[in-house]
């Protein structure tokens, strides 16, 4: 590269660096404020581009029309935000974080299918903004003019969000907030304003950052996915809760990935590196260099110590006689079931059954064993991708290519478990998010062995397992094997030593037990049972693509748990139930299932807090006239 | 100082300890001989449990030794220590809030005996006996099934008593033990304290920030160094 495409190139960075600021900055006041992860951050910004597109036509065009059109539709962005707290969030503040997280997640759902119901599937490119619409001359190298503007905002931005934090009234009692928020209510600050407030600067700043991007990226509805896993990325790298932190890492990530662009395909010893293609996973390559050098960020504090730990879980019940007699009764109709069913509802079936175990084996480490994890189809994927390329590529029979996929995703979760460990709450999700992107990322780009975006296709099971009953009987007893010896596990004295870890690590390392490496093997475990969920998967539908280990499907898991309750062994199952039927009914049957199926998932969690289990069990105990279940999370 | 009979179980020399600019801990030394019950006295920030926490290892002490048994421990992680035979309660309880009073102690048990790493037993048909032996030592046979999530704090004192002597252990360490318990508690678990000092021959060593339940509950000896500067 010569100096001046150096220059260009950084250049560049800085212009990228400022929307991604102020998103990651907007996310990160929420969540020290609120602790809420706001799911639904990168829909603000979806939202506040879009909206920008309209209001420039709407304005009638020109200067007024674009700049009144930014800052209208950060302020509309804004407003929309302090509705959803007022509407929402305050109902769940007390709910636990991951129930909070699931429900933000169904408004990105809502969002997402309310743009694509008003500007429809295709991209649109807004107009350059006037006065700024031409290009100046750096080193010899035309530079748009408006790069030059968006360098610029950047670093305003965060001058007046540092004014407003250190030299108004308000912006004391949101860094009261930030370092204590107990502490802060105690002394009388109100929070509901407060939170309030903060949610919509938030959004402003989200919908501002989206809003900008207006000539420069054409408005997309993937926008709010990616943009939440890059601001989540920054808000990770530069440390929870603070700004600067935030405007430093989106520096560093905006110029690193800015440079890879710049340097394109490399000769290095004689093999051609293509830089470019690393952009999709450097800034996740980054998180987890800086998380496992500096768990809390680079600017970041450890976080003070919560005094409540949150619900407390009602101890772990042997199965009842009628429980294990209501099992048995299960088990036999489902064995039964392809006499009576055929065709779709077998391959429905086969789904369920596959997904309840990928649900069960998330639910394993993140309930029991305290580890939320948001990469968990990373496991899924290796199985999928382990079985299909052995059979595919190795030459290797069904029936083994089928036990040995599994032991591949055990080998990734063994290599990504070992870092993952050693963080824990947000910063363990953010670590196994980044392991599952970076998968994601050389199973999508190694065209010549994985196929890339195509994926690989004519993965068939053996002939004796290709009609859809042999298949489904497989699944069952796959699936049926995996999710037992997993619930069979967590009464054993591996599984009490696992929640011993979790209740309270300082005991258990005070009774001679080994936390970390015991979180390991259970990570470890869970990934082998997730890899078996995705062998089956593979045979089961001949072909597979990048999106079995992409984040949506994570978040499909992460959703399969939370809906039927964290804190009840039977929980994922009918999360991963009533979630894999209603995808498929709802899609099937509805234009809009995205937003039909994030409406129910947010009545669910405004209705039932504890999860559907929960809510089941409670029901149960009230119709035989017992007590409530003691300890069941509100 | 006390005069023991017998050689000291636990024998420190010289432990320091600063956070930053302030010195903690400095310059203590002390011995607990088996059967015996040494209180640290000291008000409250005096390091008392700056001292515990090097003891059992949660902290790296700056300088000065710790030998149990003879043994240099100085450095080995709490796990560690707690396999050579050492028990501890803390000031603010930590037990499995997700288990029954009997799950903690067992497992604490599975741990003692090496069990841990069984997948398919069920653990909560493990060392019951044992289990119940200890609770009916801490008064909390009869709470055994109850889930310590809902027990009230000078019952889960308890808890933490009978899960630290489930090691047999011969070091005993207490970190403030009587904190938020009513007076007659206190007793209680200070006479328990005793029992078990003289009738197991355990050393136990407290920290105690209260002279009265010092004075009318080990007759054995108590030790305290001035406060930090």
């Amino acid at each position: 590269m010569t100096a001046s495409a150096i220059l260009i190139q950084f250049l560049n960075g800085l212009a990228s660096a400022s929307s991604l600021f102020m998103v990651a900055a907007g996310l990160s006041l929420i969540f020290g404020v609120t602790r809420i992860v706001n799911f639904a951050h990168g829909s603000l910004y979806m939202l506040g581009l879009y909206l920008s597109y309209s209001l420039f036509e709407l304005l009638g065009g020109g200067p007024l029309g674009f700049w009144g059109g930014v800052i209208a539709a950060a302020l509309i962005v804004a407003v929309f935000g302090a509705l959803v707290e007022v509407l929402l969030l305050r109902r769940i503040y007390h709910a636990p974080e991951l129930l909070q997280l699931l429900a933000t997640f169904a408004l990105g759902l809502i969002v997402k299918d309310v743009a694509l119901w008003v500007w429809g599937p295709e991209d649109l490119l807004g107009p350059r903004a006037p006065g700024l619409a031409g290009a100046v001359e750096i080193a010899g190298r035309r530079f748009p003019e408006y790069d030059l503007f968006l360098i610029a905002i950047g670093p305003l931005v965060l001058g007046a969000l540092w004014l407003l934090l250190t030299r108004t009234r308000w912006g004391t009692l949101v860094r009261a907030a930030t370092e204590d928020r107990e502490m802060a209510g105690a002394l009388g600050v109100n929070q509901r304003w407060l939170f309030t407030g903060v949610f919509a600067l938030g959004s402003l700043l989200a919908g501002l950052g989206g809003a900008l991007q207006l000539p420069r990226e054409p408005a997309q509805l993937f926008l709010d996915l990616s943009v939440i896993s890059d601001a989540f990325v920054v808000v990770v790298v530069g440390g929870l809760g603070s700004i600067g932190g935030a405007f430093l890492a989106a520096l560093l990530i905006a110029e690193i990935k800015s440079f890879c662009i710049g340097l394109g395909d490399v000769t290095l010893f004689g093999a051609v590196f293509s830089f470019s293609k690393l952009t999709l996973v450097v800034e996740f390559i980054v998180m987890a260099v800086v998380l496992v050098l500096r768990p809390w960020g680079l600017l970041g504090r450890a976080p003070a110590v919560a005094r409540s730990s949150g619900a407390v879980e009602p101890p772990l019940v042997l199965p009842s006689p009628k429980l294990r007699l209501a099992g048995l009764a299960m088990l036999a109709a489902l064995v039964l079931l392809p006499a009576v069913f055929s065709g779709y509802t077998l391959i429905l079936m086969i789904d369920i059954m596959i997904f309840a175990l990928f649900s069960v084996s998330l639910f394993f480490i993140m309930g029991p064993g305290g580890m939320h994890s948001f990469g968990h189809a990373a496991y899924f994927g290796l199985g999928a991708y382990g079985a299909g390329l052995l059979a595919l590529k190795g030459g290797v029979p069904m029936e083994l290519a089928l036990a040995l996929g599994p032991l591949c995703a055990a080998i990734g979760a063994l290599a990504f478990g070992w870092f993952c460990v050693r963080l824990s709450g947000v910063y363990l999700a953010m670590l196994t998010l980044a392991f599952s992107q970076i998968a994601w990322s050389i199973v999508f780009q190694w065209d010549a062995f994985t196929g890339g975006s195509n994926g690989l296709v004519g993965i068939w099971p053996a002939a004796w397992l290709a009609s859809k009953e042999a298949y489904y009987y497989l699944a069952l007893s796959g699936c049926g094997l995996g999710v037992f010896a997993l619930w069979r596990i967590l009464y054993s004295p591996f599984g009490y030593a696992l929640r011993a870890g979790r209740d309270s690590p300082l005991r258990a390392d005070a009774i001679g037990i080994d936390v970390r490496t015991l979180q390991w093997a259970g990570f470890t475990l869970a990934g082998l049972a997730a890899g078996l969920a995705g062998a089956l998967y593979a045979f089961s539908k001949g072909s597979i693509s990048p999106e079995t280990l992409s984040v949506p499907r994570s978040v499909d898991g992460l959703v399969m748990v939370l809906l039927g309750g964290i804190q009840s062994l039977t929980g994922p199952v009918w999360g991963a139930i009533v979630f894999t039927w209603l995808q498929d009914v709802v899609a099937r049957e509805i234009d809009y299932w995205r937003a039909v199926l994030g409406a129910i998932i947010l009545l669910l969690v405004l209705a039932f807090p504890g999860g559907l289990a929960g809510a089941l069990g409670r029901l149960a105990t009230r119709l035989s006239g017992g007590k409530a279940a003691p300890g069941a999370a509100t | 100082m006390s005069q023991a009979m017998n050689p000291p179980v636990l024998r420190v020399k010289n432990l320091s300890k600063a956070y930053g600019g302030v010195q903690a801990v400095s310059d203590v030394s002390f011995e607990v001989a088996a059967g015996e019950l040494l209180a640290l006295i000291g008000p409250n920030g005096a390091g008392k449990t700056t001292c515990f926490n090097m003891l059992n290892g949660q902290i790296a002490a700056d300088a000065g030794g710790i030998e149990f048994e003879g043994r240099p421990v100085r450095g080995l992680k709490p796990r560690e220590i707690w396999r050579l035979g050492v028990g501890r309660t803390f000031q603010i309880t930590a037990t499995f809030s997700s288990m029954t009073v009997r799950e903690n102690v067992q497992t604490a048990l599975l741990s003692h005996h090496r069990r841990l790493g069984s997948l398919f037993s069920i653990a909560t048909r493990q060392h019951v006996e044992e289990a119940d032996a200890l609770l009916a030592r801490v008064g909390m046979r009869e709470q055994a099934e109850r889930a310590c999530g809902v027990l009230a704090y000078g019952d889960l004192k308890r808890v933490e008593l009978a899960v630290a002597l489930a090691n047999r252990p011969r070091l005993l360490l207490m970190d403030e033990p009587t904190a938020g318990m009513a007076p007659r508690e206190r007793n209680e678990l200070m006479q328990l304290a005793a029992e078990l000092a003289r009738g197991s021959n355990i050393a136990v060593l407290f920290t105690e920030h209260d002279m009265d339940v010092v004075f009318s509950r080990t007759p054995t000896a108590s030790s305290c160094w001035p406060a930090a500067n």
